[in-house]
């Protein structure tokens, strides 16, 4: 599917070796007597180090669920993972369970979507902080106290000493977020995961988290998996950009590229659905038609067809191929702007 | 099959273990809170302290719990003296009733019949306490490791617990406590413990289950958290809530329970000492000459399982997210 010949990032970020490597990821949900479903079909991406790769897509397009499995987080039954994801030069799909409990939070950490619920609501915020480093750096409480108050300090919570002693009810929304990215970076990891980390907040807190979020990939070579379904948080964050649907990646480009040339008709689609200052007065936003729901299943058609404006007659008949590399590409038969 | 009412209500065609089973899963549903746990229990004592019910049901447990523990010094006569027996005529009056000095008058033994209630409360507050104790301590441990472990271990506990539920709690308690070979206190301890266990434990469950699937055991789950620190910090002092409520409402059945097996003989044989439950039983034979001596135990233990369900009913409501106004 994709050539696996190595070509530098040229879209900023870190150009080294890939620190985590997804290929051809497929998770396949299945309840005894059922049909299967495969929420992720075939998913393959890089991220280096100091990079941020977003993944974008519609409720359903199978972006949470392709974090979760790299995360080793799915279910215990009822699905089943395929294929790889190398980080660091091992495979996270194949470790063993304690294995992987060792990676979670220290290599790896996880923002998730609604802080408040993310967040264990009869534990003081400092025990939610120390119980990752006393869990993965063998601190005592003692010792980690006053970490996760420089913690607490780093990601912009004032006052951080008496936050320590405050339950999440106490927090605001933004608040809440910050000491949920404090628990995920208390071990350094170098790979941070961050599921829609902005959609449960106010629009100006929404800014301040990706500021800081940005900041701190900066600051600490991080790379970040960002998860989004807004394109605007796309636009400011990410070196590189995957669109996915129904589960495949069906675009994927830097950012520029991507917002300046899409290809393919569902990238159209999301970018016209954003609300513009400059459009006139009274015109209506344009949507993507229909819902996930209408899919064509993968295996004989591209999945959006039915709701292409742009579809022709392959579209409903065949799998359309990726066309591209690593880095740039699409998978469609009638792409914006004409064939490669 | 109908499908079967999620409310109090149970349509006719369900069968007796499964209403009970739905009422607790009902209970076990209520928990699942949009608020957090601490500004819920908050809110929660904000209406409480507003509400008469809990207020009425606070005040009858306290009263109840106070005399219990201080009965001994308070009581004006010995429990095991007979004060009135030479007033006891075994063919015209054999319950002496009241006079001067002994409020309620006596019982066919001529024992002072209000310093027996009195004392009577120990008993029936230590059966109820340490039944409750018990059954919980056992509901919590199974409902943990169902609810904790899930898959075969989670199918076997809970079936054991649906046949235990299956079986009407009195004759389950009454089967219980004449296996033992000599009544006492703690026989009917034990036995009454037994039927709670099934009721916590599945109530548990429920709420472990609702916690697994929860943000925030995922997201300490991502964040490398040990099984055993999932399970006992993030899991269980959020399932807690509905547990504690039922635990208020299971002192009540408790209390019941117990002076319903004393009353059928399975409880202290020492006739001595006084119980709610064995007095009653003792009333019968003088049902049709002095009512009163059935009326007075009836009472008590109408009234303090009232209290501990006034104040159990309130804390379920104002803790239920459902039936906030």
């Amino acid at each position: 599917m994709t050539q696996q010949t190595h070509r530098p990032s040229q879209f900023g970020g870190g150009s080294a070796e890939p620190l985590l490597s997804v290929r051809d990821l497929r998770v396949t949900f299945q309840r005894h007597g059922e049909e299967a479903f495969h929420a992720v079909d075939g998913v393959s991406f890089d991220v280096r180090p100091g990079q941020t790769v977003g993944l974008v897509g519609e409720s359903g397009c199978g972006k949470s669920v392709t974090s979760l499995a790299i995360m080793g987080l799915l279910p215990d039954r009822g699905n089943h993972v395929e294929g790889t994801a190398v980080f660091d030069g091992e495979d996270l799909l194949t470790l063993s369970r304690s294995a992987m409990r060792d990676r979670r939070g220290s290599d790896i950490a996880m923002i998730f979507q609604d802080p408040l619920s993310s967040l264990n609501p009869v534990v003081t915020i400092g025990r939610q902080v120390t119980e990752v480093m006393e869990r993965h750096q063998g601190l005592s409480r003692k010792e980690a106290t006053p970490k996760a108050a420089d913690l607490l300090e780093r990601v912009g919570i004032p006052d951080p000493k008496a936050r320590l002693a405050n339950y999440p009810h106490q927090l605001s929304g933004g608040m809440r977020q910050r000491a949920l990215i404090a628990m995920a970076l208390a071990c350094n990891p170098r790979l941070l995961i961050a599921d829609e980390p902005t959609t449960a907040l106010d629009v100006t807190i929404q800014a301040q988290i990706l500021a800081l979020l940005k900041e701190l990939v900066v600051d600490t070579g991080t790379a970040l998996v960002m998860i989004t379904h807004d394109l605007g948080v796309v636009a400011g964050l990410c070196d590189e950009v995957n669109v996915l649907y129904g589960g495949k990646v069906v675009e994927r480009g830097g950012r520029h590229g991507l917002f300046k040339n899409p290809r393919h008709p569902y990238t159209v689609g999301l970018l016209n659905s954003i609300p513009r200052l400059d459009a006139v007065r009274g015109e209506k936003l344009s949507p993507v038609p229909g819902s996930v729901a209408d899919n064509l299943p993968w295996t004989s058609a591209c999945a959006f067809a039915p709701r292409c404006s742009n579809a022709i007659a392959p579209c409903t008949q065949e799998t359309p191929q990726w066309d591209g590399d690593e880095v740039v590409g699409f998978r469609c038969f009638n792409p914006m702007g004409g064939p490669r | 099959m109908d499908k079967i009412d999620q409310t109090d209500e149970p349509t006719r065609r369900t069968s007796y273990g499964q209403r009970r089973k739905d009422r607790i899963d009902a209970l076990a549903a209520a928990s699942i809170d949009e608020e957090p746990g601490i500004s819920l229990i908050r809110s929660a004592w904000k209406r409480l302290r507003r509400n008469p019910i809990f207020l009425v049901g606070l005040a009858i447990t306290v009263a109840f719990v106070v005399l219990a523990a201080i009965a001994p010094w308070i009581a004006p006569w010995d429990v095991t003296a007979s004060p009135l027996l030479d007033k006891v005529r075994p063919q015209t009056n054999p319950v002496p009733g009241p006079e001067p000095g002994h409020l309620l008058g006596g019982d066919d033994r001529g024992r002072d019949l209000f310093s027996r209630l009195l004392v009577g409360s120990r008993q029936t507050l230590v059966v109820g306490v340490f039944a409750t104790l018990f059954g919980l301590l056992g509901g919590l441990t199974l409902g943990t490791i169902a609810g904790a472990l899930g898959g075969w271990v989670d199918s076997l506990v809970m079936r054991i617990v649906d046949v235990l539920l299956s079986v009407p709690s009195l004759l389950l308690a009454f089967t219980v406590a004449s296996l033992a070979r000599e009544p006492s206190q703690w026989t009917l301890i034990i036995a009454i413990a037994i039927v709670q266990v099934p009721i916590f434990a599945r109530l548990l469950r429920g709420a472990m289950l609702a916690q697994r699937s929860s943000d925030h055991v995922l997201a300490a789950r991502s964040l490398g958290v040990r099984p055993w620190a999932i399970v006992f910090r993030h899991m269980l002092p959020n399932a807690m809530g509905p547990v504690i409520v039922q635990a208020t409402l299971s002192l009540a059945v408790a209390i019941i329970d117990a002076a319903a097996l004393s009353f059928l003989g399975l409880g202290n044989p020492d006739q001595r000492q006084p119980e709610w439950g064995q007095m009653l039983g003792l009333a019968q034979r003088y049902i049709s000459e002095a009512p009163h001596l059935a009326f007075y135990p009836a009472g008590c233990i109408i009234v303090v399982a009232l209290g501990f369900t006034l104040m159990g009913e309130s804390l379920r409501e104002a803790l239920d997210p459902k039936s906030r106004r």
